[in-house]
């Protein structure tokens, strides 16, 4: 009984894997659960596959794994020069990136974190960002500088700052948000392939997130153009725009919201710079009111240029309300969870936002 | 080599009619090469040293007279168009310190690869720019070696990565080059130079130790002018022995005012680098005739004394020409004819430089991104829409 049971089990499992043989195409995997970080893993890997010029710096990057582990395997796979681990030297190795990126070499540079970048910003701005105007055309500096950005979880003040805001705000620079699995993989591999410098801008609180990714978002060209928003839900009543871990949050307050009636439309940026603001003004002359949502501060932030934009073009006409924002509270960022928790935008407060918008 | 004396005959001949006259005293009279004894470098963690027998043909001393000369004409001509304020913003001088340059250069290949500061005028030309698109550049005009986008301070070409603003953002900028050329195993070098005000900045010790842990092939030097803007070395530096800062890198401190002395020890530097033992330190001794940018008259942090001092006795281009003329390998009328050749050189430049019209202003925003489809730009008000192409 017990050994045709297993006879049976087994020949059933050799069916399923006959049937997957046949069913499936092997060269692309079928719709999957991939989390952020293995799908930022996995366009880095191809991406190091694909051009012999494109290689990996930061710190613990290589034996370490990446210090949150999203260049896991790489440097078993690429070995020294490919993936490199820098000393602590920030200012040092953002500009030694640069430089290879300008002798013909496609850095992707990692800071560990954004708030880092501080030490190296004038390598970006200075040295990447604005060297091909300078150069009037002559010297291209394809670089990608990739790292977590934002709020974390109880990493405080000095760890937790947004800098979409300072980067966005640079001439000859691209900065890009992704959101979801597909928005990583997609957006770096456009960026790795850009000759530009692009400002890639993850969140540490996302990199262990699964979503669902279609055969065709996991393909070894799939890329997602950048400076192209995404509507990620359709509505009418109101438009929600966002980037990154916030577009998740837009969905669920959509979701509490439609139960009373409202359809929000739900629009993921995705590139803050150059930013899409015809799919704003299309969804703001549909539905006449806006709400923006971030993580970052307020002051002249991405929602307050999302507010200039809409006013300086034709959606200004569409709007029955001010555009309301709701950002991260102008504060430091406090360590106590609960203070914590209130320094940044809930679900419950992009509801109320959109309330209040909507006068109901 | 009877070829070149031939060439140059012609070249003479061309320019100038008298000199055809001139032409009475033959050529083959002159040494075609002399040896030289050139000053001592001093070491640091090196068991060798550059040579200090070396040789110099004439076919090189004349090459390297025509270099610095232009180099020289060109600054001053600089100098002049400032104070006419045909050239605005910041404009820094490198006169005094031309056998540096030319020095480098004499020892490696075009295929090699630089980066300096903002005292850039001369490398743009070493590195094969011409004399009318850096003057072009200076006043801001579409014949501008950038278009008049970049300026003084930011000036390319083939294998020259400018001409940088931000003192010592250049340094770790050179050692990405060198990575650059170590990952593509091509064999060339990068030379990454800074001034003495600029070894105090912390990503240079940064980039040291980077360098020096991956061996790459970069040649630091710092040219040691005395004085950072106006605050002299030992008002800056704990320590003045630039060729030694660099702490596990070998270092040599060289005469920067003789031009052979700078080939010599760049020669030693590049087989240091090509040989892949690592990074070098070079510390240039030279000195700035002008102050740090035409805004300084560079009198009120040393005297004119000092200044005189070294104009009459360490010119880098008065010692090339009295070791050229001492040792029979050239005439006092040759240079002369040089002179000329190179007065009208800048002359013609300079005319360019004031006649050429400055970059259209649909120019403007050009060349924001490489390779991009055109972009629309925001202008000063909301109906500007200005258009971009790469």
């Amino acid at each position: 009984m017990a050994s045709s049971l297993r006879s049976f089990l087994r020949t059933g499992k050799n069916v399923v894997l006959v049937l997957g043989r046949r069913s499936f195409h092997r060269s692309s995997p079928a719709a999957a659960q991939v989390t952020v970080r293995d799908a930022l893993n996995q366009a880095m890997d191809e991406e190091l596959e694909r051009d012999e010029r494109v290689f990996l710096m930061g710190e613990e990057v290589a034996q370490y794994d990446g210090a949150y582990k999203v260049s896991r395997g790489l440097w078993k796979k690429y070995g020294d020069k490919r993936i490199i681990d820098t000393p602590i030297s920030e200012m040092g190795f953002a500009g030694i990136a640069v430089g290879s990126a300008m002798a013909g070499l496609r850095p992707i540079c990692e800071f560990m974190t954004f708030n880092f970048s501080m030490q190296a910003i004038d390598q970006v701005i200075n040295s990447a960002a604005k060297t091909y105007y300078m150069s009037a055309g002559l010297q291209a500096v394809p670089i990608v500088f990739r790292e977590p950005n934002g709020a974390s979880a109880g990493v405080a003040a000095q760890h937790s700052q947004c800098f979409a805001a300072w980067y966005a705000h640079c001439p000859g620079l691209k900065v890009v948000s992704p959101w979801n699995s597909e928005d990583a993989r997609g957006l770096l591999k456009s960026a790795i392939r850009d000759d530009n410098p692009v400002v890639f801008l993850e969140n540490e609180l996302m990199y262990g997130v699964p979503f669902e990714m279609s055969e065709e978002s996991q393909s070894k060209d799939f890329t997602i153009p950048i400076g192209k928003a995404k509507v990620e839900r359709q509505g009418s009543h109101v438009t929600l725009v966002s980037h990154s871990r916030f577009v998740g949050h837009c969905l669920d307050a959509a979701a509490v919201l439609a139960k009373e009636g409202i359809e929000c439309e739900v629009i993921n940026l995705r590139t803050i710079r150059p930013m899409d603001v015809d799919s704003i003004e299309a969804s703001v002359m549909k539905t006449n009111h806006l709400v923006t949502v971030e993580g970052g501060w307020p002051q002249f932030g991405v929602g307050a240029e999302i507010c200039a934009r809409v006013m300086e073009g034709p959606a200004f006409n569409y709007l029955d309300a001010p555009v309301t924002r709701v950002t991260g509270v102008d504060i430091p960022m406090p360590y106590a969870k609960t203070l914590e928790e209130h320094s940044l935008p809930q679900v419950k407060d992009i509801i109320f936002s959109v309330k209040k918008t909507l006068n109901v | 080599m009877l070829t070149n004396i031939s060439n140059v005959l012609r070249a003479c001949a061309q320019r100038n009619g008298a000199a055809a006259v001139m032409s009475a005293r033959s050529y083959a009279d002159f040494t075609t090469q002399a040896t030289f004894e050139i000053k001592k470098c001093d070491v640091f963690k090196l068991d060798e040293a550059p040579a200090t027998e070396v040789v110099m043909t004439r076919e090189e001393g004349l090459k390297y007279y025509h270099t610095m000369q232009t180099m020289r004409r060109m600054e001053l001509k600089a100098d002049q168009l400032y104070k006419q304020k045909i050239i605005r913003g910041f404009c820094h001088l490198y006169d005094g310190q031309e056998a540096c340059a030319v020095g480098i250069e004499a020892a490696i290949n075009l295929t090699d690869h630089l980066i300096t500061a903002y005292r850039a005028h001369g490398y743009t030309y070493t590195r094969g720019g011409t004399v009318k698109e850096i003057m072009a550049e200076l006043t801001g005009r579409r014949g501008g070696i950038a278009k008049g986008k970049g300026g003084s301070m930011h000036m390319y070409c083939k294998n020259f990565y400018g001409g940088n603003g931000i003192v010592g953002a250049q340094v770790p900028l050179g050692a990405g080059v060198a990575l650059a050329c170590k990952y593509q195993g091509n064999n060339e070098l990068c030379v990454c130079l800074y001034g003495d005000g600029a070894a105090n900045q912390g990503q240079i010790f940064e980039t040291y130790n980077m360098a020096s842990l991956w061996k790459l092939p970069v040649i630091f030097i710092c040219e040691n002018n005395r004085y950072g803007m106006g605050t002299s070395v030992e008002r800056a530096a704990a320590s003045t022995d630039y060729f030694k800062r660099g702490e596990f890198i070998p270092g040599l401190r060289v005469d920067g005012m003789d031009v052979l002395c700078v080939r010599e020890a760049t020669r030693f530097a590049a087989d240091h680098c090509r040989s892949g033992k690592g990074p070098i330190l070079m510390e240039l001794q030279t000195y700035r005739y002008h102050g740090h940018s035409m805004s300084d008259p560079g009198v009120s942090y040393r005297t004119r004394e000092e200044i005189q001092e070294v104009r009459s006795k360490s010119d880098p281009i008065s010692l090339l020409k009295d070791r050229l003329l001492s040792n029979n390998m050239a005439s006092v009328e040759e240079l002369k004819v040089i002179d000329v050749e190179v007065r009208k050189e800048i002359e013609d430049a300079a005319q360019f430089a004031t006649t050429d019209p400055e970059p259209p202003l649909d120019d403007l925003c050009n060349h924001i991104f490489s390779n991009n489809p055109p972009v629309e730009v925001r202008g000063t008000n909301p109906w500007a829409k200005l258009k971009s192409v790469s």
